[in-house]
């Protein structure tokens, strides 16, 4: 058997951090092209007609920016979180309940000019989101409660809680049978920001947080806490840094951000809360998170990525008849290649043979 | 009231809760296996989803039932060597891979089976295994209808539980497990090669959770359908925590936690429509995180559990 041994990097090349997210990306789009050969069509057509349907007219890159602004805010939301090892899986859940705040309050029981409506919106999004957290980072703190397990297992309540307030007493009556929430009033609504497209204010809104976390997370002494927790926990709290409260700010900002992304799919996109709001925009910010080295500004850019690859695949879809799982199926590999890239960043592997005796 | 307390005095109860309970029996010693050797496998949701799709993928294209659980073995041990060569042998983020293991499997499962069944709108049926009855034991009144009267699967599910307890309990190998999940360092000096003994429980352990993924289609439904594994797997997680990593603890935890939720789906029909579906359907989930906070405090967890092992390091 072939014997190896991981050797960590002293000093990881410049050239390899930088070149490891588009290694990973590319291996991934290499390995989805045998199966969309299965499928029976041919893969650079498909890749062509996923480009195509993602950038090649002025509404479908407002179609895929439209996409990337939820997903760059779940994947702010796991940025923070993953950074001080705070394993939050949750945003999916944080996310409806960003949105049910938005349309407890933005369905006209408040009513605010514009100018100060929609910060309202976003601040009440993000308390939502941060406040489904605290209870279970509370019971992390005090009782050593793994919030891996609770952070998931709490989505499937959010979204039945959803289901039910939608068939139930927040059902929409001129919705004709639908479960749809009451439409967001018009001072609450994110304005077009491309004439002609579904591409919303959201989108700059997601930009400005992007820039707000990287400032906090690089410039403040909170990030610098957070940083250290994540590395080491023990010396961190030695060396004077208080962990409670430094991993209840970290809950506290990633559920926030992931609450505004149901805010944004709220008030910007449909203008109403429905049961399919985000198909998986929680689940997708760890994947946005992981290609993005957990850096703030490179989750706009792993964001807009991811977003092309859901809004393309649709369009291959149609034209190609490959099933739009695939793009599922594209971003599953990218989690997995980034994590091979980062072991090559971090590690040499050196091969020594086999011994007598295995 | 007194409907709400017969309820567990119905034959119809306990067969019920044994049904429920089978997948995540699999699923949750499934993962006790990865546990105690130090791998937390956060790919057993995906893992479930595509063993149930490929089971009953292959009985739909021509297979007996049993070749359908053996192809859903064999994909959950593929998808379990390909977590262990991420977390085991190049000490990859297992949290991570294991979120990535879950997207994977499941998008997969979904991808293969849009492929072969294009425009299939209501999912298509198998003939799923049949109840047998096991001669005399099936006959005595109450216990009969309530034990006796499974599916094979259901049997052999009971088998594999037996198998894994033996394997954990009585055989060098089980030992062997163990110790890599509290001391590989003690493991390797004894000559023993840590990698393959947890690449083993990993392979073993999510072949099980494939097998509790295709019970769903096999033996409890008839057809595979999207989103059907519905938390199941992060629910066995919670047991694993719950059982404090104790086969036997998590059987009995997999009962009590399949009887609670045969009996909210009968207490449900009692109490008709004064309390929305939806709080029922929340029950399984709220219990589980109960049940985290309750084993907490006598939580032990492995003592290598998330710690990469390399070689030639010392901890």
């Amino acid at each position: 058997m072939i014997k190896f041994r991981l050797e960590e990097r002293a000093k990881s090349p410049y050239w390899l951090i930088i070149l490891s997210p588009f290694i990973a990306i590319l291996v991934a789009i290499i390995l989805a092209g045998f199966l969309i050969v299965l499928a029976g069509a041919n893969p650079f057509q498909s890749y062509n007609q996923l480009v195509i349907g993602a950038f090649g007219s002025k509404n479908s890159v407002a179609e895929t920016l439209a996409r990337a602004t939820p997903i760059i805010l779940t994947g702010l939301a796991a940025s923070i979180a993953f950074r001080a090892k705070f394993w939050n899986i949750g945003a999916e859940g944080q996310l409806y309940f960003g949105a049910l705040a938005t349309t407890l309050f933005g369905t006209g029981l408040v009513v605010l000019p514009s100018i100060l409506m929609i910060p309202f919106l976003f601040i009440m999004g993000a308390l939502a989101g941060g406040l489904l957290l605290l209870p279970l980072v509370l019971l992390k703190l005090y009782y050593k409660v793994d919030e891996v397990v609770t952070t998931l297992l709490l989505n499937f309540v959010v979204v039945l809680l959803v289901s039910y307030l939608l068939e139930g007493p927040w059902k929409d009556p001129m919705s004709l049978g639908w479960p749809q929430g009451k439409s967001v009033i018009g001072e609450g609504v994110l304005p077009q920001i491309l004439s002609k497209t579904r591409l919303h204010l959201g989108f700059i809104i997601s930009i400005f947080f992007a820039f707000s976390v990287w400032f906090i997370l690089s410039k403040t002494v909170i990030g610098y806490r957070i940083k250290s927790v994540g590395l080491n926990a023990a010396a961190a709290s030695h060396a004077g840094v208080p962990i409670f409260k430094t991993v209840l700010i970290v809950a506290l900002l990633s559920g926030g951000m992931a609450g505004m992304a149901g805010v944004t799919e709220t008030a910007g996109l449909k203008g109403y809360l429905t049961l399919d709001l985000s198909p998986g925009f929680g689940y997708a910010g760890i994947a946005v998170a992981m290609l993005a080295n957990l850096n703030p500004i490179g989750v706009i850019f792993s964001g807009v990525f991811l977003a092309s690859i859901y809004v393309g695949a649709d369009a291959m879809s149609r034209a190609m008849n490959v099933p739009t799982y695939l793009a599922d199926v594209i971003v599953a590999l990218t989690v997995l290649c980034i994590l091979l890239s980062l072991v090559f960043v971090h590690y040499k592997i050196l091969f020594f043979g086999a011994k007598k005796n295995d | 009231m007194i409907e709400f307390i017969e309820i567990i005095f119905t034959a119809g109860f306990w067969a019920a809760t044994i049904r429920i309970a089978c997948p995540l029996i699999l699923a949750t010693i499934g993962e006790v296996l990865c546990e105690r050797a130090g791998v937390l496998n956060l790919g057993i949701e995906g893992i479930m989803s595509i063993g149930a799709m490929v089971g009953w993928m292959t009985v739909f294209l021509g297979a007996d039932l049993y070749t359908g659980i053996l192809a859903a073995l064999a994909i959950g041990g593929i998808f379990g060597l390909l977590h262990a060569i991420f977390t085991v042998y190049l000490g990859a983020s297992q949290h991570v891979t294991g979120i990535g293991i879950t997207m994977l499997a499941s998008s997969l499962g979904f991808f293969c089976f849009k492929l072969i069944l294009p425009s299939s709108t209501t999912p298509p049926k198998i003939k799923p295994f049949q109840p047998i009855d096991i001669p005399f034991l099936s006959e005595l009144p109450f216990l009969g209808p309530a034990f006796f009267q499974h599916t094979p699967f259901t049997y052999l599910a009971i088998l594999a539980v037996i198998f894994a307890f033996w394997l954990m309990n009585s055989t060098p190998l089980g030992l062997s497990i163990k110790m890599a999940g509290e001391n590989p360092m003690a493991l390797e000096a004894q000559g023993i090669d840590v990698f393959l003994v947890r690449t083993i429980a990993v392979v073993l352990g999510s072949a099980l959770m494939a097998v509790g993924g295709a019970y769903l289609t096999l033996s409890a439904f008839d057809a595979f359908y999207f989103g059907m594994i519905n938390g199941r797997g992060w629910i066995a997680i919670a047991l694993v925590i719950f059982a404090s990593w104790k086969p036997e603890r998590a059987l009995l935890g997999a009962l009590l936690f399949a009887g609670l939720d045969a009996y909210q789906v009968r207490a449900q029909q009692l109490a008709g429509a004064v309390i929305p579906y939806q709080f029922f359907l929340m029950l399984p989930f709220l219990l589980s995180i109960v049940a985290m906070v309750i084993a907490a405090k006598r939580t032990r967890y492995p003592k290598a559990l998330l710690v990469p092992f390399r070689r030639g390091e010392r901890h």
